[in-house]
């Protein structure tokens, strides 16, 4: 925690009981989950498969550039959801209750070239338990950037702006990557690993099928649109990943979110765990299509202090969450998208530079000092 | 190739759920009541669908408030109907999230998961020359489907229910009475008390010489297979449980512990007089599933590490290489790692 702890006017027995408060709103929503949603995700998942088809159907006919217009946009949205409303929750057994073996985070895999099952490692069990860590939690900055000022500064980071905005646009490589660990893998004796290399073949298979069907068939079936047509799945991925990059710097990046020490999670509580769910996440402001496409990740304060509740409760999670936050005296930080795409891009370019001596007025971030907890 | 992650299935699912080829699903066309808490069930199977042997059940999987629950039914209609149809009869027990489910809630055009038919309480190629019934309750559904399905010299049928408005397929029964195809006692056991199984030396004087399809209450099962026994006639008689044989539950439930399943990467608290099936389910876990009784071996389940303890007996099974529990009847003795 910092100097200017902003948790530091509560007291354990507060904390405690914020977790108590917390708790009960997840059984709140178990105790309720049911026929209505089940139908929700049905509903979403049936319209995704039908509006991917129907693009990709449209795309055949892509030299028409109406056609491509339509297609493209069509296919992007339906890369969005697959990943988004659909993969990210199913994969966290927001759905798993249903035990339906056709929506289950064991059995699901999505339109992304890091396999299902790796992915699940790194992020429900290292980005969920370590949230905003320091040296525990590698999304803070992917292992490429520097996004807080208590992380030390190489020259490497000056770098970060293009680091981003090439993670941004091959940003299902880059979580592949990140997911494999490639950066500490790849080192002369841990390449070798048999694990690793199992799981390097994994990603390759992967990689080859998913390119194999927006490069290479799809484009074929397309017979006289072929260039069009690679040029639209080439566009569709790069929309998607570019949005869902945007998406997920604005969870855990922007002004205002707190980061942690690693020695102050040491025997952490549950309410704890809770508060540092609370002040390491951002949320983004919008309308219910924003959340929608966003995968409710909007609502990322809500999830991260409920990573397995069905998405589709997130919303009437949240006014009850920021009753908390008022109650407890927290702040709840969030904003519309281009704001908070704003701020993480500016923290991103500001941390590209080492830490100045003196902190300027008026900027608590870099009043940061680390205390010994 | 072009589908992936997805399989074409998925896509011929959202049009063709019944497709030959396709997981073996169902379409429920109507739901006809019975008796106040009994009715049956008209199913349309998919193509897939092989037929079944009159006697035998089918595992269905319904989804009840959004959850996947996988329960077994008598199949009662005839093997040769003409529409292809099949249907099952279900009576609501008190507490049966499916069963109150099916008689009360489900509606037609509901899509369901079906297994093939199972079950070995059917009756044999050629037929017997002199057949009893015994049946209690909704002990009368696989039975429906012999009547149905062939007719007998000589059919004899001893039917226990606690009122005569809680006979199932009452009026079709005494048609075939009425027709001379069946001879039928009915036992009122809310008047007359629970039948004792000597009294069938009075009801049916040549019950021992009857081939015997009983099916009811574990006591009623009990006490048939003590008596053919006795009588040295055993073979004779088929059984067919619904309920577990022996009480649920040895010892005083304790001894649970933390229970793995590393699979899905959940690990719950679970006591010890709660079936693992259960816990699995609650959790969310895909556990596969059947007659949730000991009987069928659909829910089999590698232990990984481990104890458990068989519900039925208080047996304890240690993880070894190998070892496949039955969930539905084991529960927690210790920590243990189940793999799903």
């Amino acid at each position: 925690m910092t100097a200017i702890d902003p948790t530091a006017h509560l007291s354990a027995e507060q904390i405690e009981e914020l977790g108590r408060e917390l708790d009960a709103i997840r059984d709140e929503v178990i105790a309720d989950r049911g026929e209505k949603d089940a139908a929700y995700i049905r509903k979403v998942i049936s319209a995704q498969r039908k509006l991917e088809m129907a693009s990709r159907g449209v795309l055949l006919f892509s030299i028409f550039p109406p056609a491509w217009l339509i297609g493209t946009a069509g296919l992007s949205v339906a890369k969005i959801m697959d990943n988004m409303e659909i993969g990210h929750n199913v994969l966290h057994g927001q759905w798993d209750w249903m035990r339906d073996p056709k929506i289950h985070s064991t059995t699901w895999e999505w339109d992304h070239v890091s396999p299902s099952d790796q992915w699940k490692h790194s992020h429900n069990e290292l980005h969920h338990t370590y949230t905003n860590v320091i040296g525990k939690d590698n999304d803070l900055g992917y292992g490429i950037m520097r996004v807080d000022e208590d992380q030390k500064w190489h020259p490497f980071h000056l770098g970060q702006p293009l680091w981003n905005f090439l993670n941004a646009c091959f940003f299902e490589y880059g979580i592949a990557a990140y997911d494999l660990e490639l950066g500490k893998n790849l080192s002369k004796r841990r390449r070798r690993n048999p694990e690793f290399r199992a799981r390097a073949r994994a990603v390759g298979r992967k990689i080859r099928k998913q390119v194999l069907k927006d490069y290479v068939i799809h484009p074929l079936l397309s017979g006289p649109s072929f260039p069009t047509t690679l040029a639209a799945t080439f566009t569709a991925n790069l929309v998607r990943n570019i949005w869902s990059h945007s998406v997920i710097m604005c969870g855990h990046f922007p002004e205002g979110v707190k980061v942690f020490e690693r020695r102050s999670i040491e025997g952490e509580t549950r309410g704890q765990w809770y508060l540092r769910q609370m002040m390491g996440s951002a949320n983004i402001s919008g309308s219910r299509a924003m959340h929608f496409m966003t995968g409710n990740l909007s609502h990322q304060i809500e999830h991260h202090l409920f990573p397995d509740l069905p998405s589709n409760r997130y919303a009437e999670v949240a006014v009850k969450v920021r009753a908390l936050f008022e109650k407890y005296e927290l702040e709840y930080v969030t904003g519309p998208l281009p704001k908070q795409v704003f701020s993480a891009w500016h923290k991103v370019f500001r941390l590209s530079l080492p830490n100045r001596k003196q902190p300027a007025a008026g900027t608590p971030q870099r009043e940061r000092e680390l205390v010994a907890v | 190739m072009v589908t992936t992650p997805l399989l074409p299935s998925d896509y011929l699912d959202l049009v063709s759920p019944l497709r030959a080829g396709a997981d073996l699903r169902g379409r429920i066309e109507a739901v006809h009541p019975e008796t106040g808490d009994c009715a049956t069930v008209v199913i349309r199977p998919g193509r897939g669908w092989r037929g079944h042997t009159a006697g035998q059940y089918v595992r269905i999987g319904v989804d009840v408030d959004g959850r996947r629950l996988w329960r077994s039914y008598s199949i009662t209609s005839p093997t040769n109907r003409r529409d292809g149809r099949v249907t099952i009869t279900v009576k609501a027990i008190p507490g049966g999230k499916v069963s109150n489910h099916l008689v009360r809630r489900a509606a037609p055009g509901t899509l369901i998961q079906l297994d093939q038919p199972a079950g070995d309480f059917v009756l044999p190629p050629t037929k017997p020359a002199k057949v009893l019934y015994l049946t209690a309750g909704s002990g009368i559904t696989p039975v429906m489907g012999m009547l149905r399905d062939a007719e007998f010299d000589d059919a004899v049928m001893v039917h226990c229910a606690p009122q005569p408005h809680d006979v199932i397929f009452r009026d079709e029964l005494h048609g075939l009475v009425a027709d001379g195809k069946l001879r039928l006692t009915e036992v009122h056991t809310g008047t007359d008390g629970r039948l004792d199984i000597a009294r069938l030396d009075e009801l049916v004087p040549d019950w021992a010489e009857r081939e015997t399809w009983a099916c009811g209450p574990a006591g009623l099962l009990d006490a048939a297979e003590e008596r053919w026994s006795e009588h040295g006639v055993r073979e004779r008689l088929h059984t067919e449980r619904f309920r577990p044989a022996v009480a649920v539950v040895v010892g005083d439930g304790s001894g649970g512990g933390e229970v793995t399943f590393s699979a899905t990467g959940r690990t719950v608290e679970a006591d010890g007089a709660t079936p693992l099936l259960d816990v699995g389910e609650e959790a969310g876990v895909l556990m596969p599933s059947g007659c949730r009784m000991g009987v069928c071996f659909g829910c089999v389940t590698p232990l990984k590490a481990g104890a458990v303890r068989d519900l039925r007996t208080g047996e304890i099974t240690e993880a070894e290489p190998g070892v496949l529990i039955q969930t539905c009847v084991s529960a927690a003795a210790g920590a243990c790692d189940i793999e799903r």
